[in-house]
């Protein structure tokens, strides 16, 4: 059974061809990186599979449903979540309400219960906060609960996205760049969390500058170039695929 | 409102319009007090939508005007109950803002600010020229107080008593929406439409919502309006009005409940003292708004606080970090 | 419906609508450069005419006045960019949304201090001996206000497709770096924006005031009309805005003449509410 399955995707801007037959599946429960230079299309990818895009041609299967051409809250409502490659925050919210819309989709006041403050409302509200706090203590902001996000520095703020993601109870949690703007240490947390995760059943789908990360946590990988599936395989495979090696060729891709 | 301190603002704000009401007898100040509870009324609700929503209305005043002639048409011309005629006011601010906000909340930006203006514009032309209804540039008259238990609302005192606890409802009902799910969902919406999206937020459905949700607080202050003045002119929903609203929304602060009674009180009360004011308000007007937003985006409470708290917390962000 | 009538609409609302359309090429413009909406676009109308006015007033010449308001318009719409626009920090829609509307008022404010309530009157370029057409009526001044905005539509057209400048203002909003290339800093051309769309709408105002008046409170409908325009042109085709200018001025006065005067400006906005929710591009696919 497989969680994601991606089937002669294209998307075009124009006359750019974003992507180009893009098929690929991805079994639960691990973390299949995608990887290619910049331009390659990941993000696009990612976009398309969250909904903020619909392709030319081709199926998304999540589950077994098809999803592509949904509008991005119904995807996020079947269980996938992401962050953004440019962090998107609510930055005049405090962090732990950051994390406190994440639990959106799992709760259910709506505008005349939340005015009214209905009883029942409370219990949501109070499970909703505790379970934002799991989810600040899991990436290690506990203490910054009421700070308003827009103070973090950089590496913080992708550490908040993902506590936000985490508190969907994502089954698919989709990761753009998680890793940049991240200092060493910053990178060796980030890579712990994600093999935790991992532990705990998450499937996750990576797309990271940094090969020591990708390496070191992917299961599986798969190479863009140009809007094209260049290669798939284990990290070792695909280290090894004379094409990816010639795409890659003349960037720093060994470090 | 988890404290359970007596110093906050609820039981200030309870026991300041408990202490008004004692000491106040001067119809002039009561009148002109009620009008900050009608002003605030209308505030708060577009405060929702533009302040937390982040969705610009600049026809605002085209609900209000909604609110108050259908009220005022039903009591005056047709002799309904002043209650059942407010009920239908919300009815028709509902719809009407259901009908207009499910293609104008499709659009972003300027395109919404036009949206909202062009339908500012035209029902304020309705409001002037559909004559056997509304009794054109002159005005309807002859509109009946509001009466409780056969209770007459005729003097100030009496409407004062029945506007402002209404008020402090509806404030403390803004609050606790700000304070819930769907408060956050609409923050989110304004702060990162794409990032509310994909945790599930259906800001379409959002966005609609809370315009209509705001347009029945202007249906409501209307409905109030047109019972306190017993008269009621098409010169008062018109495009400068909306901009007056905007303007409370923007000096009070854009997401703050209370600054939504600040500036209310402030743009009510300032042109009734200074003569110089009233003479200048349209200048006051446009320089307020662009000076706020230039220098405080968020309006003034907001963007006070705002400096104040990202300083504190970027000097303990250094100390932690 | 007689003929007589009908080509009697017909003129004048193609003379309104060639106003509309040159405040419409402000907006668009603007949006150009910076895609800005400038609410204060319509004010720069009333400006150009109560300014040619007032010169008028001192010194009867037309061409002064007419020279002379366009000249001090520019002025205040480089002013209003250097003081309002330029020093935003947060530049989101809703931010200059509000800064544009707050300076609409502001300068409507001042106008109303300074010319006070009544309106006031600019002699017609030349006459007003009209000539007749069958049984409809055509002042000369009809004549100029069509004939000068052809001249500065063709103008305008040749200075964004001839001059490096021009081609590099039209690029601007997508590409920054075009600018650059043509040695023009970012905000200069920012600036040139707000000096022609002012300009324009002086021009528009003035060319307007012979025939309507010049009062301190018409540029909120001429302004918001010149949007309306724009957007039935697909906001970005300078073409298109024309075209919106000319059809939504030919629609008023029809409507006006067969329905009724009351509703005539509610006509313009039953319009644009109608291009906002149906189709947001425009009625002629723009070229952006
Ligand atoms: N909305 C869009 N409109 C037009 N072109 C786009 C759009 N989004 C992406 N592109 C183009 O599609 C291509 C793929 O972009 P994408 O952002 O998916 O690349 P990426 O692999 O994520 O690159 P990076 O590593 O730099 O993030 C690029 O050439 C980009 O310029
Ligand atoms: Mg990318």
């Amino acid at each position: 059974m497989l969680i994601l399955e991606l089937n002669g995707i294209s998307v075009a801007f124009g006359g750019l061809q974003a992507l180009d037959g893009v098929s690929f599946a991805v079994s639960p429960g691990t973390v299949q990186a995608v990887i290619g230079p910049n331009g390659a299309g990941k993000t696009t990818l990612f976009n398309l599979i969250t909904g903020f895009l619909a392709p030319q041609s081709g199926k998304v299967v999540f589950q077994g449903d098809e999803i592509q051409g949904r509008p991005p809250h119904q995807v996020a409502r079947l269980g996938i979540a992401r962050t953004f490659q440019l962090v998107q925050l609510f930055d005049h919210m405090t962090l732990l309400e950051n994390v406190m819309v994440g639990r959106h989709r799992l709760s259910k006041a709506g505008l005349l219960a939340g005015a009214l403050r209905l009883p029942w409302t409370k219990h949501e509200e109070q499970s909703i906060r505790e379970r934002a706090l799991e989810e600040l203590a899991f990436v290690g902001l506990s203490d910054r609960a009421d700070q308003p996000a827009a103070a973090l520095p950089l590496g913080l703020k992708r550490l908040l996205e993902i506590a936000r993601a985490l508190a969907a109870e994502p089954q698919l949690l989709l990761l753009d760049e998680p890793a940049s703007g991240l200092d060493a240490v910053e990178t060796e947390r980030l890579q712990e969390m994600i093999l935790a995760l991992r532990e705990r059943g998450l499937t996750i789908l990576l797309v990271e500058h940094d090969m020591g990360l990708t390496m070191e946590v992917a299961d599986r990988i798969a190479v863009l170039n140009y809007g094209q599936l260049i290669a798939t395989g284990t990290p070792r495979e695909v280290q090894r695929n004379p094409e990816v090696i010639a795409a890659y060729l003349g960037t720093d891709w060994q470090t | 409102m988890n404290s359970r301190k007596l110093l906050n603002p609820w039981t200030l704000f309870g026991a300041a319009v408990l202490l008004a009401a004692g000491v106040l007898d001067n119809d002039y100040y009561l009148t002109l007090i009620n009008f900050i509870g009608i002003h605030t009324l209308l505030v708060v609700g577009l405060n929702l939508l533009m302040g937390y929503g982040g969705q610009i209305s600049l026809g605002h005043a085209a609900f209000f005007g909604l609110g108050s002639y259908t009220s005022a048409i039903l009591t005056a011309t047709y002799g309904i109950n002043p209650w059942l005629a407010l009920i239908a006011g919300l009815v028709v601010c509902g719809v009407t803002a259901f009908l207009i906000g499910v293609p104008a909340l499709k659009l972003r930006g300027y395109y919404l600010a036009m949206a909202t203006l062009g339908f500012g514009i035209i029902i304020y032309i309705v409001f002037t020229e559909a004559q056997t209804w509304t009794g054109g540039p002159s005005g309807l008259a002859g509109i009946p107080n509001l009466s409780v238990f056969g209770f007459k609302l005729d003097t100030p005192k009496r409407l004062y008593l029945l506007i402002w606890p209404v008020l402090g409802v509806i404030l403390a009902i803004s609050a606790n929406l700000v304070d819930s799910r769907t408060g956050r969902a609409l923050r989110a919406l304004h702060e990162g439409e794409n990032a509310a999206q994909s945790l599930g937020v259906d800001t379409s459905r959002l966005k609609l919502l809370i315009f209509i949700w705001s347009a029945l607080y202007a249906s409501l202050a209307g409905s109030f309006y047109a019972h306190t003045l017993n008269f009621i002119a098409p010169a008062s929903f018109g495009f400068m009005f909306s901009i007056k609203l905007v303007t409370m929304v923007v000096l009070g602060g854009m997401a703050s409940i209370w600054g939504s009674l600040l500036g209310a009180a402030v743009l009510t009360v300032l042109p009734e003292m200074l003569t110089v004011f009233h003479d200048y308000e349209v200048i006051i007007f446009g320089a307020i708004l662009m000076v706020v937003m230039i220098f405080l985006p968020r309006g003034l409470v907001r963007g006070i606080m705002d400096l104040w708290a990202f300083r504190r917390y970027k000097k303990e962000g250094k100390i932690i970090a | 419906m007689e003929l007589a009538p009908l080509l009697q609409y017909l003129i004048s609302g193609l003379t309104n609508g060639a106003i509309y359309a040159l405040i419409a090429l402000g907006f668009v413009i603007i949006y150009h450069a910076t895609t800005i909406i400038n609410f204060a676009q319509g004010e720069m109308v009333m400006l150009g005419a109560l300014c040619a006015i007032s010169i008028y007033h001192l010194y009867p010449s037309l061409p002064l006045a007419f020279l002379g308001g366009v000249v001090l318009v520019t002025v205040v719409g480089i002013v209003f960019e250097r003081l309002a626009l330029r020093p935003v920090k947060d530049p989101s829609p809703i931010t200059l949304i509000i800064i544009t509307v707050g300076g609409a008022v502001f300068i409507k404010g001042v106008a109303m201090l300074l010319w006070g309530k009544e309106a006031y009157n600019l002699p017609s370029f030349s006459g007003d001996a009209p000539f007749h057409m069958g049984t409809a009526t055509i002042l000369p001044q009809n004549l100029w206000v069509l004939g000068l905005t052809a001249v500065v539509l063709l103008g305008m057209e040749a200075f964004f497709r001839f001059t490096l400048v021009g081609k590099a203002m039209r690029a601007c909003a997508y590409n920054p770096r075009a600018a650059r290339l043509v040695g023009i800093s970012l905000s200069r051309m920012v600036q040139l924006s707000f000096a022609l769309s002012a300009a324009l709408g002086a021009g528009a105002g003035i060319l307007i005031a012979p025939l309507t008046l010049g009062v301190y409170d018409m540029g909120t409908m001429l302004g918001l009309k010149g949007f309306c325009a724009a957007i039935l042109g697909g906001l970005g085709s300078s073409f298109g805005g024309v075209l919106g200018g000319l059809i939504l001025g030919v629609a008023e006065s029809l409507a006006t003449g067969l329905i009724s005067s009351g509703y005539r400006d509610a006509v313009a906005f039953f319009i644009l509410l109608l291009v906002l929710f149906i189709r947001p591009q425009g009625l002629f696919k723009g070229d952006s």
